[in-house]
């Protein structure tokens, strides 16, 4: 019973890990969507 | 293609939560492990993603290296053709073949080998001029996130399967953990070089970093390692059931690399955007500030 506990660890733990690199990445994508309004060239 | 992204990203999420319920409700329980055996199905895809995620890395980045100068271009291209030639014949060979690891298919080096030119060749063919870096990087990238969870995971079923959470001098567990240096190595000196440089040297990183993958994948097949054997071929054998999950599991988790990895694709692009229009924005604001101070200067003269 003590081992479902690491399987239930692991799981959560790849999809914080790849939610988080998501984040990162959406993050990014609205600063430099930003940047690129100021420049003029956001259209 | 700008509806090709939404319907990609319904139909792997739809693939991953199959996945996850065949892993923890179709898929039989070990009979040593019990449940925890389950981590397999996250564990494995993730490992197997990430190989492929270097392998393109490795692959646009000689193409990157190559592109320089046209002699080095055809060079590595007839390399590349005699690596497939070779590869699809001397597998198949009674003395090469009798190196071959018990378990592991002649046909399936063959495949393996004969993949470089293919995807040297497509790569080349997608990726022009400096997509290829882009790609070098994007795949590099999300290929080391695939491994920090291969990394996670693993000590997280190691630990109540064989008492500890790491095995110190495993070779597949410390050649796995240089892998992952090397892609962080060379993501930390893109993100922090701003030589012009930069992108030379971090395609000769990544063709140097590239030789570590080979040796992680092998190292279960040529060592004796406290890992578990390979579980398709090779010492271990694998209920077909398991087997079909995995490999599900696996298809799902391509789909799901391939769609982050199109997102930060697109995301280096816009950035290279951005710069460019920065630079852009320097120029004309230089050449305006030129043209109002070049008549003050003549009329002081």
């Amino acid at each position: 019973m003590n081992a479902v506990r690491f399987l239930f660890a692991a799981y959560v733990a790849t999809w914080v890990i790849h939610l988080f690199y998501i984040g990162t990445l959406v993050r990014r994508f609205g600063k430099l969507r930003q940047q690129l309004r100021e420049l003029g060239g956001g259209k | 293609m700008k509806r090709l992204f939404p319907i990609l990203s319904i139909v792997t999420v739809a693939l991953l939560g199959y996945a996850l319920y065949q892993a923890l409700v179709v898929a039989p329980t070990d009979a040593l492990q019990g449940d925890v055996y389950r981590i397999i199905y996250y564990h494995v895809p993730s490992a197997w993603t990430a190989f492929l995620l270097f392998f393109i890395n490795f692959v646009a980045s000689v193409r990157y290296l190559a592109r320089s100068k046209a002699s080095s271009e055809s060079a590595v291209k007839w390399i590349a053709i005699f690596i497939g030639v070779v590869g699809l014949i001397a597998p198949f060979l009674p003395p090469v073949r009798a190196k071959i690891p018990a378990g592991m298919e002649p046909g399936a080096v063959a495949t393996t080998i004969v993949l470089i030119p293919v995807f040297y060749f497509l790569v080349g063919k997608w990726f022009p001029g400096d997509r290829l870096d882009v790609l070098a990087l994007t795949s590099a990238e999300v290929g080391v996130v695939f491994c920090t969870i291969v990394l996670v995971t693993g000590p997280l079923w190691a630990r109540p399967v064989w008492g500890i959470w790491w095995a110190p001098g495993d070779i597949r567990l410390t050649s796995t953990l240089v892998m992952w240096l090397i892609y962080v190595s060379y993501l930390v000196l893109r993100r922090f070089s701003n030589s012009a440089q930069t992108q030379m040297l971090a395609a000769a990183l990544a063709v140097f970093g590239a030789l570590d993958v080979p040796l992680v994948y092998l190292s279960i097949w040529f060592f004796r390692t406290q890992h578990p054997q390979p579980v398709i071929g090779g010492g271990g054998q694998m209920d077909p059931r398991m087997l079909h999950v995995l490999l599900f599991s696996w298809m799902a988790f391509l789909f799901f690399g391939f769609l982050v990895g199109w997102s930060r694709f697109r995301l280096e692009l816009l950035k290279r955007e951005v710069e460019h229009a920065h630079a852009m924005e320097s120029l004309v604001g230089a050449e305006a500030s030129s043209s109002t101070s070049l008549p003050l200067s003549r009329s002081a003269r």
